[in-house]
């Protein structure tokens, strides 16, 4: 079992590793040239290189990202009780909100531009446009799934729609909301790169764009490998605190 | 307030109920013309095959439902709405699973008034009071433990506490040992028979075990399947206290067959 455990916890590294030497080994067996396809050690290198640089665009995107993806909890929270505990709001919003979720976020950049020009409000935006939707379902599926029974036990004790939603509805939709956190926050860091791609003067998306065009493909590289890590370590960060706040939700199961 | 008549504590006078206009226009009804008189601490167990409005039969009990036809008179009051005074238990136990037992059982108590505005302030006393509720249905041990820890008899055992701690003057049941094995089953019965001797509340124990209903009720009502009438009423006569020997004598055994036969007929016709 507790080897079983360990195992689980280091593969994920194993992988990577894996990945990273079959990469180098078929670069340098085949001569592949550094400016199509750069090698794991040329991305290295680049990035050491380029470190300050990388850094500065990095923190720059961390924090457009966290800037969205904080009004993307705040709208998508409220929007998801209106719609959980309302049924008329979740008939009238839910087909709605489908229909604007299918559009493609990178398809606002420019009308945002318009409206707030080059820089962090695009950017803001389109992680917040991107990432608000799976919070929002999720806290309104929390909400609206309360079984009919206990709803009948508290409702004859005069019992509010507000007291259900507060006792029972909210700390419910809990697990469902930080499950939602963790993929939210991965779509926030795809919407800010998205945007800085088409119109920042600043952070990773602007990196990769300005690097690609000077054909630097290894800072390209190290630009994204960048992104990944800081979507990585956040998605983690959620996981661990939903762990943390809901093992009732994660334990629960077996005992059912 | 007919004069004359003897008033029980639950009084059903000629009840019909749809469950909307639609249905009320098209005269489909989940019960028909229900009239029933309980007395104060009565038990009483209404059984029928499923679909035969047992349910509704306790949403009008507790007000959660008002007729569209006839009245009901509780406690000398007419029912206009939720009655307070009513704890409900369900074949699913829906506890929280993410508070205590004890809190758990709390529950109610933080929302019904008179406790509800002093729940801060007599919170340790409303907490040993809970943990006392738990201690006598065998649940000693298990106040801090979450929900998932405990099996499924247990989890029933704390569900009908949480039904039970604001005092209520009537417990409604519906199916409550329905998911459980037979032995479990039994132990219930045993411990709900208990609870009922020591605070004589009344109790609507809505089921289709025959034996479950004839083992604990003064009173049992047969239903008819839908639309829901009542076909018989029967006052299970054995004399009390019962223990689970009764239930293998022979007019135990014979009453149970009797409303068998009735339920028999109501699946024929």
């Amino acid at each position: 079992m507790k080897h079983q455990k360990r195992l689980e916890r280091w593969a994920p590294w194993v992988l990577l590793l894996a990945v990273v030497i079959v990469w180098q080994v078929v670069c340098s067996a085949f001569e592949v040239s550094e400016f199509i396809f750069p090698s794991p050690l040329r991305i290295w290198d680049q990035f050491l290189e380029f470190r300050g640089e990388i850094l500065r665009h990095s923190w720059r995107t961390f924090w457009v990202t966290m800037v969205g993806f904080g009004l993307a909890i705040v709208v998508g929270v409220l929007l998801g009780f209106v719609i959980g505990s309302s049924r008329l709001a979740y008939a009238a919003m839910y087909p709605l909100m489908t229909a604007f979720n299918a559009l493609p976020k990178a398809a606002f950049v420019p009308i945002l531009v318009v409206w707030f020009g080059i820089g962090v409000g695009p950017a803001v935006l389109t992680a917040f446009l991107i990432s608000f939707f799976p919070i929002t379902v999720n806290i309104a599926t929390g909400l609206a799934t309360l079984e009919p029974e206990l709803e009948d036990v508290l409702r004859v004790l005069g019992a509010k729609r507000w007291d259900v939603l507060v006792k029972v509805g909210l700390p419910r939709s809990l697990p469902h909301f930080y499950g939602s956190l963790k993929v939210a926050i991965t779509l926030a860091f795809v919407g800010t790169t998205v945007s800085e791609m088409n119109a920042a003067n600043e952070g990773i998306g602007y990196l990769l764009v300005s690097a690609g065009s000077a054909m630097q493909m290894g800072l390209a590289f190290a630009g994204l490998v960048a992104v990944g890590i800081m979507a990585m370590v956040m998605y983690e960060l959620f996981a661990w605190i939903e762990k943390r706040t809901t093992a009732w939700a994660h334990r629960g199961s077996h005992a059912a | 307030m007919t004069a004359g008549a003897p008033q029980g504590f639950v009084e059903f006078d000629r009840v019909w109920l749809a469950y909307n206009e639609e249905l009320l226009a098209k005269n489909q009804f989940a019960v028909e013309d229900i009239t029933l008189s309980v007395r104060e601490g009565e038990f009483i167990a209404i059984v029928g095959p499923s679909g035969c409005g047992k349910s509704t039969f306790m949403k009008l009990a507790t007000g959660l439902k008002l007729p569209s036809m006839g009245s009901i008179r509780i406690g000398g009051e007419r029912v206009t709405g939720p009655l307070k005074f009513t704890g409900m238990a369900f074949q699913a136990p829906s506890l929280l699973p993410w508070r205590t037992t004890v809190d758990n059982v709390l529950l109610p108590l933080e929302i019904v008034e008179p406790y509800r505005s002093n729940f801060r302030a007599k919170r340790a006393e409303y907490e040993a009071r809970a943990r006392a509720l738990l201690q006598s249905v065998g649940l000693a041990g298990y106040e801090d433990k979450y929900p998932w820890q405990l099996s499924g008899g247990m989890q029933q055992r704390a569900s009908i506490c949480r039904a039970l701690i604001h005092e209520p003057r009537m417990l409604l049941l519906d199916e409550p040992f329905g998911a459980l094995d037979a032995f479990t089953r039994e132990e219930l019965w045993n411990t709900l028979r208990d609870l009922w001797t020591q605070q004589q509340f009344n109790v609507i124990l809505v089921t289709h075990d025959l034996r479950e209903a004839v083992y604990l009720a003064d009173t049992v009502y047969v239903m008819s399947k839908s639309p829901g009438r009542i076909l018989i009423r029967r006052e299970i006569d054995l004399p009390r206290p019962r223990d689970l020997d009764i239930t293998y004598t022979e007019p135990f055994v014979n009453i149970v067959h009797e409303l068998r036969s009735h339920i028999g007929a109501v699946r024929g016709g």
